[in-house]
């Protein structure tokens, strides 16, 4: 297959190409052999790591050709987790979206609370094909850890989880749920102790226990094959998105909306719109206090290219190539890199990227809660305020899918001090 | 035969191991690392792995990652690797440089070679770039005249020891054990079987690091390498002085050339 040329130059690439496609619906898009999206993916790693992903990339070739590898996983997707989840309308918060129509994918309601529950179930089903009897997984928000540890219950695998010293005091329930689940969670106290600096240390433990542990990365980042077999995990996001849709409308919609951290869930939504040239694909990123205050997670809206956790694609970085520390209200948004589909994605044309700031995410979080009665995390009302302004732009009578990837309950604490909901005791406050 | 070529042929002429020693530039400011790196030197070693401070450093262990956070805290820039290359090279040493790879992608792949070489420095390890993703550095790396290193490790498969090893120019690296850098007390048993495994497959000379930190260590090494490497022993070391740097050198010199290392037989000569 051939190999695109690589972008020298940090706003090349921006004519419109297609990444080569494999065989079959299920090989879409694919990227090359070795992992690259245009000049994005790749593997940026050290070679101690590499016969583990090789591995690892046989054996989900041979998984996803297996008919009882599917059939398993597609059971537990739907006899565990809960799929299809519901596609919701939401028309008393579209009222304040300029006359669009909303309609949201209820990533929310699959078990553990998000859409990370896709992936950890087909990459726990890998670790046993693999013989592998040790998982370690990094966490932001806690959701993908939780999930972790919650697959690894089910499978009877060993469970680790790095987390940053500032996300366990930020999301301390969810470390609790975690060790209620059987999981060890290692509280990461180097670098900037965030989602970053736990990828880094989960990739120390792998290097060095690699023979019986599989990393079970939460996002569509890292060395090849993550990016395109965590995607296509949760690609089951977006064909349901596509059918449901259909069936409630009669239509495609104009846009589909999503929150980008690594970028995960806009993926997994994405991919079952991709091929529809009609429908507009929006990642909404992290803006935390403004682009210009410097303290934001946007990474496409404002990195450039470069390598982070093993994979070429947009990352924040300044002159030298030292990564900034990303900041967002939001702990799963809190991450100065990106999936490289993404990369390609952005620089193809075939998807567009903005943000939403912490106060644009806050007030659309409130708002989803009060006219829907649907608490969403703080990461999906990211992807909720870029819909209120992209019915704004599209106006009457445009129809919006969101990806609602995950529940708000783990984000009472930091919602109930920003709205002041609490006092300092943690009890009463103004109503 | 280029410089770093003149280097192992010394050594081996002397029937004995080389040494190698590892310190960050700009660790713990810019001026320290150059003296401490100037120790190092007086010390004993043939050969000085300058490192790169970088914010996510995944191969390194909690030692190396504390001195890259002090180097880019006291404002360690990408740049002053090249002042410290010149410092080794002035002092007549020989000097490589080890980088995590988005810092030189960053530079600009052809503008890092060439500025590497303007210093006097023989070449780069890159512990994250894979031959597979490396053609840019193979075509800068030559424009340049400079060295490539790429690593093996006790997981690669002998397809991959093949293509490391044809890819690299100078020496290959045989990390001794699956993990991060740091000092250990043993060094890993599967090193020597790396090191043959490599030796199969090609005649560069195979230098091995990670765990090594004590003078014995060093000659049992030596007894199948042809070069020892010590990084996070000397950053450990660093923090009591220039003099300490020194002495750990020298006692590593001695280990390299003791009698138990292998067939080589202490030459008296230095």
């Amino acid at each position: 297959m051939p190999e695109a040329e690589p972008v020298t130059e940090r706003d090349g690439g921006t004519g419109r190409a297609s990444a080569p496609s494999g065989e079959g619906t299920g090989q879409q898009h694919d990227p090359t052999d070795r992992g690259h999206f245009g000049p994005y993916g790749g593997r940026f790693l050290p070679e101690a790591l590499i016969g583990a992903l090789d591995e690892l990339a046989a054996e989900y070739d041979k998984a996803r050709q297996d008919p009882e590898f599917g059939e398993r996983f597609d059971d537990l997707l739907a006899n565990y987790a809960g799929r299809p989840s519901l596609l919701t309308e939401a028309p008393r918060f579209a009222e304040h979206a300029g006359g669009a129509r909303i309609f949201l994918k209820r990533e929310d309601l699959n078990h553990t609370g998000s859409h990370k529950i896709n992936n950890v179930l087909g990459q726990a089903l890998l670790t046993k094909r693999m013989g592998k009897t040790r998982v370690i997984a990094e966490t932001g928000a806690g959701q993908h850890g939780v999930a972790t540890a919650t697959a690894c219950a089910l499978l009877d695998l060993d469970c680790v989880i790095y987390m940053g010293e500032v996300d366990t005091e930020r999301q301390a329930l969810n470390v609790a749920r975690m060790r209620l689940l059987g999981a060890e969670v290692v509280p990461v106290n180097t670098g900037s102790r965030t989602l970053k600096d736990a990828i880094n240390e989960a990739l120390r433990d792998w290097v060095t226990n690699v023979d019986t542990t599989h990393y079970l990365l939460g996002t569509v980042a890292g060395g090849h094959p993550f990016p395109v077999m965590v995607r296509n995990f949760h690609a089951v996001i977006g064909e349901e998105a596509r059918r449901q849709i259909l069936d409630a409308t009669g239509r495609l919609p104009d846009a589909v909306a999503a929150c980008v951290g690594g970028g995960s869930n806009a993926i997994g939504i994405f991919q079952g719109f991709r091929d529809d040239p009609g429908v507009r694909l929006v990642g909404v990123e992290a803006g935390g206090h403004g682009i210009d205050s410097g303290a934001h997670g946007a990474t496409l809206t404002s990195g450039s290219p470069g390598m982070l956790h093993g994979a070429r694609s947009y990352l924040l970085q300044d002159d030298d190539g030292q990564t900034i520390e990303a900041y967002s209200i939001s702990a799963g948004l809190d991450y100065p890199g990106v999936g490289p589909e993404h990369a390609w994605l952005k620089d193809t044309g075939r998807a567009e990227y903005r943000y939403a700031t912490d106060a644009e995410a806050m007030d659309a979080f409130q708002l989803l809660s009060r006219t829907e009665g649907i608490i969403p995390a703080i990461e999906s009302a990211h992807a909720l305020a870029g819909a209120l302004r992209l019915g704004q732009e599209l106006g009457a009578g445009s129809l919006i899918v969101v990806n609602l990837s995950g529940r708000g309950d783990k984000d009472m604490d930091t919602a109930a001090k920003y709205f002041g909901y609490v006092d300092d005791h943690g009890t009463g406050g103004r109503s | 035969m280029s410089g770093l070529d003149a280097v192992f042929a010394a050594a081996r002429s002397e029937q004995r191991g080389s040494l190698i020693g590892y310190l960050p530039a700009g660790y713990p400011t810019l001026e320290g690392s150059i003296e401490l790196i100037g120790a190092m030197i007086d010390g004993g070693v043939d050969l000085v792995e300058v490192g790169v401070p970088y914010s996510d450093p995944v191969m390194d262990g909690p030692t190396i990652q504390a001195a890259a956070g002090t180097a880019l805290r006291n404002g360690f820039r990408l740049r002053d690797v090249f002042t410290v290359v010149e410092s080794v090279a002035a002092r007549g040493g020989h000097a490589v440089v080890m980088t995590y790879w988005n810092p030189v992608h960053r530079y600009g792949v052809d503008a890092f070679a060439r500025d590497l070489a303007a210093a006097g420095g023989h070449g780069l390890i890159t512990p994250d770039l894979i031959p597979d993703e490396a053609e840019e550095w193979l075509a800068a790396s030559a424009a340049h005249e400079l060295s490539r290193t790429f690593l093996i490790s006790p997981s690669s498969s002998r397809a991959r020891i093949e293509r490391a090893a044809g890819a690299s120019t100078g020496f290959l690296y045989a990390t001794a054990v699956m993990g991060v850098t740091g000092a250990r007390d043993q060094v890993g048993a599967g090193a020597a079987e790396l090191v043959g495994r490599a030796r199969e497959v090609t005649d560069l000379p195979v230098g091995v690091g990670l765990g090594v930190r004590s003078a014995g260590q060093a000659a049992e090494v030596a007894s199948f390498a042809d070069a020892v490497i010590v990084g996070s022993a000397f950053v450990s070391r660093a923090d009591s002085g220039t003099r300490a740097v020194r002495d750990l050198a020298a006692e590593l010199a001695d280990g390299v050339r003791a009698p138990s290392a292998g067939e080589a037989r202490p030459s008296g000569l230095r």
